[in-house]
């Protein structure tokens, strides 16, 4: 969680507010790249699948189908708790601005709307919709969650660089103009770096799923193409990434300088500033630790050591994220930019041996990296929240509403109490996902050693025989035990 | 003007959520009441088969009204969120518990742990209707105002709770009575009449708790009982009732399948009987439709936005439910999975 250091006049529930709010969003978070890129990446396996009659290629999409049913179901309700914390925890910012911003809000609903419709017809059409007509019904999948990542993104990044309105006399905010207000500096360079950390995200979780299988032997081709695909995915967008990367924070240091003088500890405004890699900032302005290179922080932020970089002594310790959050934010930067360049290193070897052999790296320490970079990445996704989140503290709209001024005005033991039960029922929850997920790979594995897979890794008897495509068995009057697959455990 | 359009949506849509997403508590409360592992197995399978390709896009329309709210009338939103903060927060923790219930029993195996998973479905699928109910009749009480703090006053009163009682009982009754007509489009004659009769039973009960909630409502909600059982608002609330009568008579004659539309009408009516009432107030009598309205720019475009989701997501709610009710739409079977 983010200790956060109380200032005087803060409310008492501003810090279980804040915990609530941090603890329910990291969570959802989890969800968000698989929610955001699985249906694509699946959608590629099908259309391979459906191309090349490759029964094992439909075989995973089908089972990667069932997993994005579960844990799309769990992304949905994480999200409607997303959606009432912005009226339980934080009335006052959805009160004054909530018609200036809102809007996001509302062409992600729809998008939203529209992704919940389409993945029910492709999750439960794949067993009697025509196998074209299911393919087609599923291809405007992405595009809703893009959608849908619009509205999300419009709205974070208003609070980032609030536009599109003015201030009457009691501070309140007139003349609103929509497009200013959704389409604000930070929009572009988040939106393009948040989609695309959510594919690369997707496909190294995806794929590490395989490659640990592939270290423990399973070297079938249901397991050569489970990887491939999601990790050739991801592996061609790391090195976009890095491009995205560095527009994004040079858009910071442009647009938020104080953000920016805290994700790189820049304390005095001043040109040649030096780059720490870790380190603690003091309260005095001074940092603790680290790794301190000379010129580099200027150099990356206006391309020349000559480049004048704010610090955040230039503004009243009021108006600036503390010390505190200044090195959480700094940390979670530095994690992020390390964590990705490691997967810059790991698609570049990649790429190398598909270049030079048109086939997977044979040396199993490449497999291990391939195995991390799921959780590695899902770290990153969560870096690069706090790094945006935390280091636009004190402000909930930036420079225009205090995170103390939005609370709610319900009571700390209140909240604290939420909390805890939140806590529980969370863990509760995505300790069940988890566990269903493995229990249900698990089954497949039996079920694949049951049924044993060919040589060429194709499984025994022809799929298309019985599923999902083929004649079936009437559902009227079925039994409730009567879907039980011959084979599984009964 | 575009302020009443944006408010009259937002009713529609709380409708929608009452009825798309009644449909699915019922579900649960119906499971909730069907006994042991064994004598509850055959109503169990039912609803999780009739459930399961709809329940994420009905949840949906919460979301929308939430949105509906901050964008178009954000002060409406700040105060509703303020002042009833305890059922809200206990609402969005049932919707947690129930979801995840729900998703997380279908690929369970083990007995345990479907009771579990079935346990946390069923009895929130109970609480969460009582505490959204109950929001509603907090703010037609007239207890709450802008600048209202959380506070039990506001919500654990007579109106809040029969107000949460209606919603229980019609989410019952519109459960029961889709289950009645899913029992034979699933083929599952031995439940079509266990539903019809709970569906009799559920449409009574709202019958009476609605009765005595606008009987007891008189001194302590004055404005919307007197809407009530005045003009616009009572002869919404009659046709409410006729279509309950009706729905009680379809579902066991020959053309069941129109109960579906009837239950739906008795509960979108309610609703409409309830917004027609309480107008001009969004919380009475303190906070109106135009003095809560938020700027007019994003209001038009909040229309804007929601003309053009309608024509892409009217075509797929559509399709969905068609294949829904053709029976195109089933689950991936484990050997679907494991071959």
């Amino acid at each position: 969680m983010i200790p956060v250091h109380l200032l005087a006049d803060a409310p008492a529930q501003l810090l279980p507010a804040r915990e609530l709010m941090a603890f329910t969003l990291a969570m959802h978070i989890t969800l968000v790249p698989l929610g955001v890129a699985l249906p694509f990446i699946t959608l590629v396996m099908h259309h391979r699948g459906l191309r090349k009659s490759d029964p094992v290629a439909l075989l995973l999409a089908r089972r990667w189908s069932a997993v994005m049913a579960v844990q799309f179901a769990v992304g949905i309700i994480t999200g409607t708790v997303l959606s009432f914390e912005f009226g339980l925890l934080w009335p006052g910012m959805m009160g004054r601005w909530g018609d200036v911003f809102g809007l996001g809000f509302g062409i992600e609903a729809w998008a939203f709307f529209l992704e919940a419709i389409l993945i029910a017809i492709y999750l439960y059409g794949w067993r009697r919709l025509p196998p074209k007509t299911h393919f087609w019904l599923g291809v405007p999948l992405p595009l809703a969650a893009l959608m849908g990542a619009f509205g999300i993104i419009a709205a974070n990044s208003w609070m980032n660089t609030p536009r599109g309105f003015t201030l009457d006399g009691n501070g309140r905010p007139v003349d609103v103009t929509v497009q200013q207000a959704i389409f604000t500096p930070m929009f572009g360079p988040q939106y393009w770096h948040f989609v695309v950390a959510m594919f690369i995200t997707a496909g190294y979780v995806v794929a590490g799923v395989y490659a640990v299988g592939w270290l423990r032997g399973r070297r079938d081709r249901y397991h050569r193409l489970g990887f491939t695909v999601p990790f050739t995915v991801a592996a061609i967008l790391t090195p976009v990434q890095f491009v995205l990367g560095d527009n994004i924070a040079r858009q910071v240091f442009l647009k938020q300088p104080i953000k920016f003088a805290a994700l790189e500890l820049v304390w005095e405004t001043d040109t040649h500033v030096p780059e720490y890699l870790f380190g603690r900032l003091q309260e005095d302005g001074t940092v603790k630790g680290g790794i301190k290179i000379p010129q580099l922080d200027s150099i990356l932020a206006g391309k020349s050591p000559d480049t004048k970089v704010t610090g955040l002594s230039s503004v009243p310790a009021s108006d600036r994220p503390t010390a505190t959050q200044a090195t959480i934010a700094h940390w979670a930067f530095d994690i992020m930019a390390l964590v990705g360049t490691a997967l810059i290193l790991l698609a570049l070897w990649y790429a190398w041996c598909w270049w030079r052999h048109r086939d997977l790296p044979k040396s199993p320490w490449f497999f291990r990296c391939a195995a991390v970079s799921g959780v590695a990445s899902v770290v990153t996704v969560e870096c690069g929240w706090i790094s945006t989140e935390v280091g636009r503290q004190p402000w909930i709209v930036y420079e225009n509403m205090r995170v103390s001024e939005a609370v709610t005005p319900t009571g700390a033991s209140a909240l604290w109490a939420v909390f805890g039960l939140v806590v529980v029922v969370y863990l509760l929850v995505f300790g069940s996902l988890l566990g269903v997920v493995l229990k249900m790979s698990g089954r497949w594995r039996l079920a694949d050693a049951a049924s044993g897979p060919g040589p060429a890794g194709e499984p025994a008897d022809d799929p298309e025989a019985d599923t999902p495509y083929g004649p079936r068995p009437e559902p009227a009057g079925a039994a409730p035990g009567d879907h039980r697959a011959p084979g599984s455990e009964q | 003007m575009t302020a009443n359009v944006v408010a009259w949506i937002l009713l529609l849509v709380i409708a929608a959520y009452a009825c798309g997403g009644g449909v699915d508590y019922g579900a649960g409360f119906w499971d909730l009441c069907a006994g042991g592992a064994a004598r509850g197995k055959r109503p169990r399978w039912l609803i999780d088969h009739a459930m399961a390709p709809v329940w994420e896009v009905n949840n949906v329309w919460l979301i929308f009204v939430l949105v509906l709210m901050w964008t178009g009338f954000p002060e409406f939103f700040q105060t509703v969120f303020t002042a009833l903060w305890l059922p809200l927060a206990l609402a969005a923790v049932g919707m947690v518990l129930r979801g995840a219930g729900f998703a997380l029993r279908k690929p369970t195996r083990n007995l345990a742990g479907r009771r579990i998973y079935g346990a946390a479905f069923a009895v929130s699928s109970l609480l969460t209707p009582f505490f959204l109910g109950a929001v509603i009749g907090g703010v037609a009480s007239g207890r709450v105002a802008p600048g209202t703090v959380a506070s039990a006053h506001a919500w654990a009163n007579t109106t809040s709770v029969m107000a949460g009682l209606v919603a229980v009982a019609a989410t019952a009754f519109l459960g029961a009575v889709f289950l009645s007509v899913d029992a034979r489009r699933f083929g599952a004659t031995d439940l079509i009449g266990y539903f019809r009769l709970r569906a009799r039973i559920a449409g009574f009960a709202l019958l009476v708790v609605g009765v005595i909630g606008v009987t007891l409502t008189d001194p302590q909600a004055a404005y919307v009982h007197h809407g009530l059982t005045h003009g616009a608002g009572l002869a919404a609330l009659l046709a409410a009732v006729a279509a309950l009568v009706l729905t009680t008579w379809l579902v066991s004659g020959p053309a069941s399948g129109w109960a579906r539309y009837s239950s739906v009408a008795t509960v979108a009516l309610l609703v409409a009987a309830w917004g027609l009432a309480q107008r001009p107030y969004l919380v009475p009598t303190s906070l109106t439709v135009q003095e809560a309205a938020g700027a007019s720019e994003p209001l038009h475009w909040m229309l804007f936005v929601t003309a053009v989701a309608l024509v892409l997501i009217g075509p797929a709610l559509v399709l969905l439910y068609r294949l829904d009710t053709r029976g195109v739409l089933e689950p991936l079977t484990e050997e679907d999975v494991a071959e």
